[in-house]
């Protein structure tokens, strides 16, 4: 993994940058102390480390905007950073850049339930804006596995999504507006209380766009009140494809779960050796499937599920009869990646999406890169909507191992994009699968992409090195191919 | 009469741009053009039509995902769709009734380059929400594609999302993919009868905040009521607000039961079932209960404001009639006809509430003159120009659809 060669121009200012950065963030909020730093040379992918110039942690927008305005007359790149717990290298800072901290914008600003909706700095967490909420009863739907820890505003760069996200969708469909401060210091507010943009859907296009489009000041987010119960099923089924029929046979059914997950046999056995949740090992695939809603329907939906089990072959089937028991049955799931990682000195979580039908060719695939490589791995799914987590156990500490590891990664991924999947489900492109975006994309697709983040920043201040495996300079980029003379244009029909 | 070009495949496509990027022409891009009238008007230049575009290539009930033509007409994918008892759950409202059009036509590129969606926003979301990918040609004349088919996918910027609601301003689309969902078993309607329309909104805020996912809510005052084709609804000589629930059998049963009790204290309650649930929430979706005549406008604003801003338009402008959905969140408003539409009205009502106003109907002369979209805020504006230069910087597509220039 390379990133752009620093800036030695930038490199030679940064005492210079410093004191002009200090007058603009007082007392405590500009970091320049090389043990200080350390906390900020890395995010959730641990693998990659890079000390920045500085750490920048405003308290205000106006300093926020005049922090954009001086970055661009220095040439001094900026890596916004939220929680620090993306899993793509999504806030790994650059050399001759700073990171620009949103921790102190950590207030719930409003919670308007006649609107269903609150307003909130987006250093706070995805969780707490549960927290603030569920006195009330409601709740904020997507639910990243970080939420305990990841921050909204890194949320919606990432557009997070969850075990939820099949049935409440994704960050993007969750969040009602944002205040957005550009590279040119514009401070501008897209969206609100009400439903979609007056113009060009630039909340859609900023959500997800992993910090390079612009730094988020306040997110409008959508809350939706608790359902009123939920239970989950536990199922063991004695092969991947018959697990695979039964995920296919509940959704052509037409439920929608609140959440479907599945666990190949290693992840099973390491998150039963690790939370003893009462999962059987005498099985291939687990599937844990929630419904949630009024009683009278959750108790219905489980039914049927239970018998669209039996019929795929379940060799094991619980209800959970108490939240006590439902939680549980969770508790494996959810603590699956630190489970495998006890395994391991280090592994190395995959996030790719395929089309569901393709999951026992893609997993027999991996088994066999994993013999290839001689690597182990554990998976995880997000069944209802294709989005596998491979887990590759490693040791960085033996020599090549690393390297080893995210090539096999690399390879997992071609191989959802070639049965018709994606890079990335959930984790987004950062640094981690920069390189592989020209599997999906071709050399125009990646350019319209480029100019759209040249209208938002045309210097390419904002987080650079990331989700794009080449960098165009905005001139370049701006050019108009017209071919005089050369259409074939009378060729196409004419009335 | 202009010129019209009909290309096959997106290679012509990209050759038609090249000849009006050689040639100085810009086009009109058309689908069906039964929304022809929907935007500022377009001065008289070529027509890109796009509707050899049309087909379904891919869809796959169990993978929740179809893939077709921008110029497949909108109905043959709910045909097909309903055939397998799926649907597009962002509820594409039908304009016909609206803009004079044929009733059912109308292609899934316009569906989408207008983000249309019906009551069902509040809870499934707009179009936007459900577009996974698009392939397509931009003001540059290269082909260019974005997303994919699957249903969760955060890689590269979400360009789909760009070209929805953009009026056909950045490209044209060639190819759509979107996400598709169950249909339920069953569908009824709660009724709350006689309602003034702030009290309405309480009600649906209530109804909103409830547990009981709801999927369509909007208030009829009872001059919009009397317009229905529900005799139940049409007779009832008073407003009418309505509470959509969908879902399994059993669960819809009871969730109209819990709501009926907890609604109990806005007074007379009201069900109604399978078909005249159906034809309400169509009837409502397609804008049918407002007088067919005038101008329209149709507001998106905070939800809890909806009364003001109606009662504000009612004081500045007689004539006015409203309907409410979304909670409030939608308003759509008749006027009898003016040269300025009432746009310095309409603005000033929402200044303080957040939102915008989109002047829907209305002559070519008028929506030639006042802004059809609201104006916005300077740095909005801006940028959006500058994306409209990235994709479209010769201006070659649709542009002044919406905004002089864009």
């Amino acid at each position: 993994m390379k990133m752009p060669a620093p800036d030695e121009a930038v490199l030679a200012r940064r005492d210079e940058l410093i004191v002009a950065l200090q007058a603009i963030v007082p007392g405590e909020g500009v970091i320049t102390d090389d043990m200080e730093l350390s906390v900020y040379e890395s995010d959730g992918l641990t693998a990659y480390r890079q000390r920045p110039m500085a750490a920048v942690l405003p308290e205000t927008v106006d300093q926020i905007s005049r922090i954009l305005q001086l970055c661009g007359e220095f040439g001094c790149k900026i890596v916004p950073r939220g929680a620090g717990t993306s899993l793509s290298g999504g806030a790994l800072p650059v050399a001759d850049g700073i990171v620009l901290g949103l921790g102190k914008f950590n207030r719930v600003l409003e919670i308007d339930y006649d609107n269903r909706c609150a307003v909130v700095q987006p250093g706070v967490t995805n969780l707490g804006i549960t927290n603030a909420v569920s006195s009330n009863g409601f709740y904020y739907a997507p639910d990243p596995s970080s939420q305990i820890a990841c921050s909204i505003g890194g949320n919606v760069a990432e557009n997070a999504g969850g075990v939820h996200c099949l049935k409440y969708g994704l960050t993007a469909n969750n969040v009602l507006g944002v205040e957005l401060v550009l590279m040119n210091g514009d401070v501008m507010r897209l969206g609100g209380k009400h439903l979609d943009a007056e113009g060009y859907d630039l909340l859609g296009i900023l959500t997800g766009s992993e910090g390079l489009l612009g730094i988020i000041t306040e997110v409008t987010v959508r809350i939706l009140k608790s359902p009123e119960t939920a239970r989950a099923l536990l199922i063991g089924f004695p092969t991947i494809e018959a697990a695979g029929e039964c995920v296919g046979s509940v959704i052509n059914a037409g439920i929608i779960p609140g959440g479907m997950e599945m666990m190949d046999r290693y992840a099973i056995e390491a998150a039963e050796a690790f939370c003893h949740a009462g999962y059987p090992l005498d099985v291939e695939a687990l599937l844990i499937v929630e419904l949630d809603g009024p009683e009278v329907e959750v108790d219905y939906l489980i039914a049927e599920v239970e018998r669209m089990a039996t019929e795929c072959g379940a060799v094991n089937v619980r209800a959970s009869t108490s939240e006590e028991e439902r939680m549980t049955f969770w508790a494996g799931r959810k603590a699956a990646f630190p489970a495998v990682g006890r395994l391991s000195p280090d592994y190395y979580c995959m996030d790719g999406t395929i089309p569901r039908y393709q999951l026992p060719v893609v997993l027999r695939r991996i088994a066999e890169l994993s013999e290839h490589y001689g690597l182990r791995v554990a998976n995880v799914f997000h069944a209802g909507d294709g989005n596998l987590h491979p887990l590759i156990l490693y040791d960085a500490n033996n020599p090549g191992e690393l390297e080893k590891t995210e090539e096999f990664g690399a390879e997992i991924l071609k191989l959802c994009v070639e049965v018709g999947g994606v890079l990335t489900g959930e984790h987004g492109v950062g640094v981690e699968k920069r390189d592989l975006m020209e599997t999906m994309f071709d050399e125009d697709d990646l350019k319209h992409q480029q100019r759209v983040k040249c209208a938002f920043d045309p210097d390419s201040i904002l987080n650079p090195g990331k989700m794009f495996p080449v960098l165009h300079r905005c001139a370049e980029l701006g050019r108009v191919h017209v071919h005089q003379g050369q259409h074939r244009f009378p060729d196409i029909p004419r009335f | 009469m202009n010129d019209m070009i009909k290309p096959a495949d997106q290679d012509q496509v990209r050759e038609a741009v090249s000849w009006a990027l050689a040639e100085n022409k810009t086009f009109e891009v058309r689908g069906m053009g039964s929304k022809l009238t929907l935007g500022r008007p377009l001065a008289d230049i070529p027509v890109l039509d796009l509707s050899e575009f049309s087909g379904v290539s891919l869809y796959e009930p169990g993978e929740l995902v179809l893939t077709a033509g921008a110029g497949t007409p909108i109905s043959e994918i709910e045909n097909l769709l309903s055939e397998n008892t799926q649907r597009l759950a962002f509820e594409p409202l039908d304009m016909a009734a609206v803009l004079g059009a044929q009733p059912g036509a109308g292609t899934l590129g316009g569906v989408i380059a207008c983000n249309l969606a019906g009551p069902r926003r509040i809870s499934a979301g707009a179009a936007r929400d459900h577009i996974l990918g698009v392939k397509g040609v931009s003001g540059r004349g290269e082909a260019f594609k974005s997303g994919g088919r699957v249903v969760k996918n955060v890689t590269g910027y979400d360009m789909s999302k760009l070209m929805t609601g953009a009026y056909g301003t950045l490209g044209a689309l060639t190819e759509i993919t979107l996400k598709v969902l169950p249909r339920p078993q069953k569908a009824w309607t709660v009724l709350l009868m006689g309602l003034d329309d702030a009290t309405a909104i309480k009600a649906l805020a209530q109804a909103a905040g409830s547990s009981h996912e709801v999927s369509g809510l909007a208030h009829l005052p009872e001059d919009a009521a009397a317009r229905s084709g529900v005799s139940y609804v049409q007779s009832a000589g008073a407003a009418v607000t309505a509470i959509r629930v969908e879902g399994p059998g059993p669960s819809v049963e009871h969730r109209v039961a819990s709501l009926r009790n907890e609604l109990s204290a806005f007074g007379k309650l009201e069900e109604l079932h399978s078909h005249n649930s159906a034809m309400l929430w169509r009837e409502i979706r397609d804008v049918q209960l407002l007088p067919a005549d005038d101008q329209l406008w149709r507001f998106s604003v905070t939800p809890s404001k909806a009364a003001d801003v109606a009662q504000h338009m009612r004081r500045e402008v007689p004539g006015i009639k409203t309907m409410y959905d979304w909670a409030g969140g939608l308003i759509w408003l008749s006027m009898p006809p003016r040269e300025d539409a009432g746009h310095e009205i309409v603005r000033a009502a929402i200044r303080d509430v957040g939102g915008h106003a989109m002047l829907i109907r209305a002559d070519a002369k008028v929506r030639g003159q006042v802004p059809v979209f609201q104006p916005q805020a300077k740095a909005v504006a801006d940028l959006s120009r500058r994306i409209k230069e990235a994709l479209d910087p010769h201006g070659i597509f649709n542009s002044g659809r919406m905004v002089e220039g864009l």
